[in-house]
């Protein structure tokens, strides 16, 4: 199976990183950062683009763009993986599109495209008979796309409560594992790489309000958008109202809630026992799924992180590979 | 609540009956022998659990047993939920945001704990509010939702189970 990939971020480089070290089958025919590109049929050594993009900051030829290898190169799945624009989804949205008009599957860790236009790109896929997957969106590591379809399929999803940001599961963690006020925890995870230098998007909620879109549109209706969810951040929260918790048990996490029996989509700040399963610790992420036959299901894992998005990014391709050898159940 | 009962043998268990019948329970019963007390009536304190709006059949119950009720004593408020608040709750009148809960008549703020780090930073209280049933805390969470608009401050929830 051949692959393009367009982003050479964490992401675009832990996916490499990843197929160079596995032998699974999978060629790299193209990559493109925001600058260059590198287009070869014959498949690309990534041990040698790996070190170029090290040394020179450009992956190849800075005449060609991402455009271009979507337009022009040879490949099966379009891997992309560039940063998320929230607002607009693009330049990924044309990229994508592009690609299942080209009649190829899409694997993607961009929250952008999918959570804005989603029951447009899911019709045009359907119409061109492609795969679109979209792991690496919502939950890092954590296999909630593959859950959904194959683990569950056949249940009925009564509700999904998530923690679905990790830097602010950390400053929430360390507010109240140490007392530290908000401010001090933010500037801890902005020191540990954690938080972006404009955190707004985290602690104001929007993170994880977009990853509930992207799953709201998955179980409950494709028409769910961002204006939908009611959203409160963590930004407003004292080191105070944390210990008041703590005296009962309790603690303060920031959940994405979708309710479809209620019509509630929400992001806020809310009050747990310290035992409860969505209580984690640090930037880990949680998924609590309700659900008719199966019950309560909860999964646990890392939310970010160049390899372990790598991870959700490389079970789509399998997950693809195998719908195209005939192996695994048609999901789209 | 305060009941009189004969003073005969098998009294006591014909006014505990009734309760058990309506899906009640009982927590105590102080059984009081006050000899200065006219004829051989005896005065029983129950205090029990009910379910939601089962007060009635207990009363009518109970009297057809015989048994005479004296006094109804508070109903208790037996559904909890605890929320915190974070803003200037003092400066945007404490009292009044918790009397909005209690003059609903159907839930009550019972605990009020608050940390108030200096004069020109936010506060941050927890508060816990009872209800007699289900229903009428939602509607009280829905008054306190909109003071919370109103005022501006940070209202944070218990998550609960979807049913």
């Amino acid at each position: 199976m051949k692959v393009a990939i367009l982003g050479m971020g964490s992401v675009g480089k832990g996916v490499l990183r990843m197929l160079g070290e596995k032998d699974l089958g999978i060629d790299v025919t193209a990559v493109a950062d925001s600058k260059s590109a590198l287009i070869d049929k014959n498949g690309i050594s990534i041990a040698d683009i790996l070190r170029v993009k090290q040394k020179s900051g450009f992956c190849g030829d800075r005449s060609l763009g991402a455009l271009d290898v979507v337009k022009k190169a040879d490949y099966d799945v379009l891997v992309e993986v560039t940063p998320t624009n929230a607002i607009t989804g693009e330049p990924a949205l044309t990229h994508i599109l592009e690609a299942i008009d080209r009649g190829h599957d899409i694997v993607t860790s961009n929250k952008g495209p999918i959570s804005r236009e989603f029951s447009l790109l899911m019709s045009k896929a359907r119409e061109k008979g492609v795969q679109i997957r979209y792991e690496a969106t919502v939950g890092g590591a954590i296999p909630i796309m593959h859950t959904l379809d194959q683990g569950l399929a056949g249940n009925r999803i009564l509700a999904i409560f998530g923690v679905l940001n990790g830097t602010c599961n950390f400053i929430l963690t360390r507010m109240a594992d140490e007392g530290l006020t908000y401010e001090q925890a933010l500037l801890e995870a902005r020191e540990m790489g954690y938080a972006e230098a404009d955190p707004t998007y985290d602690v104001k909620g929007i993170d994880p309000a977009i990853k509930l879109v992207i799953l709201a549109n998955k179980f409950w209706k494709e028409t769910v958008r961002l204006e939908d969810v009611d959203i409160t951040g963590i930004n407003k929260l004292t080191n105070n109202a944390l210990r008041l918790a703590e005296e009962q048990h309790c603690t303060i996490r920031l959940i994405a809630e979708a309710i479809p029996g209620r019509g509630i989509l929400r992001v806020a700040p809310r009050l747990l026992p310290i035992t409860h399963p969505l209580v984690v610790e640090g930037t880990l992420n949680a998924i609590t799924i309700e659900t008719d036959m199966a019950g309560e299901i909860t999964l646990i894992g890392k939310g970010a992180g160049s390899v372990e998005t790598a991870s959700a990014i490389l079970g789509d391709l399998l997950c693809i590979r195998d719908i195209h050898e005939g192996s695994h159940p048609e999901t789209a | 609540m305060k009941l009189e009962i004969k003073d005969a043998p098998g009294q006591l268990v014909a006014a505990l009956k009734p309760i058990s019948e309506v899906g009640g329970n009982i927590i105590a019963v102080i059984h009081q022998r006050d000899d200065k007390q006219r004829g051989k009536m005896l005065s029983v304190q129950i205090v029990l659990e009910l379910p939601d709006h089962r007060m009635k059949d207990l009363t009518r119950l109970l009297r057809e047993q015989g048994v005479n009720i004296q006094r109804i004593g508070h109903e208790r408020l037996l559904y909890q939920k605890a929320v915190m608040m974070i803003g200037h709750l003092i400066h945007t009148d404490l009292g009044d945001t918790v009397d909005r809960i209690d003059r609903t008549g159907f839930a009550e703020v019972t605990e009020l704990n608050i940390s108030m780090p200096a004069i020109t930073e936010v506060s941050s209280a927890r508060l816990l509010i009872k209800s007699v049933n289900k229903e009428d805390m939602e509607q009280a969470m829905d008054i306190l939702r909109r003071v919370a608009k109103e005022k501006d401050f940070l209202l944070v929830e218990p998550l609960e189970e979807v049913e």
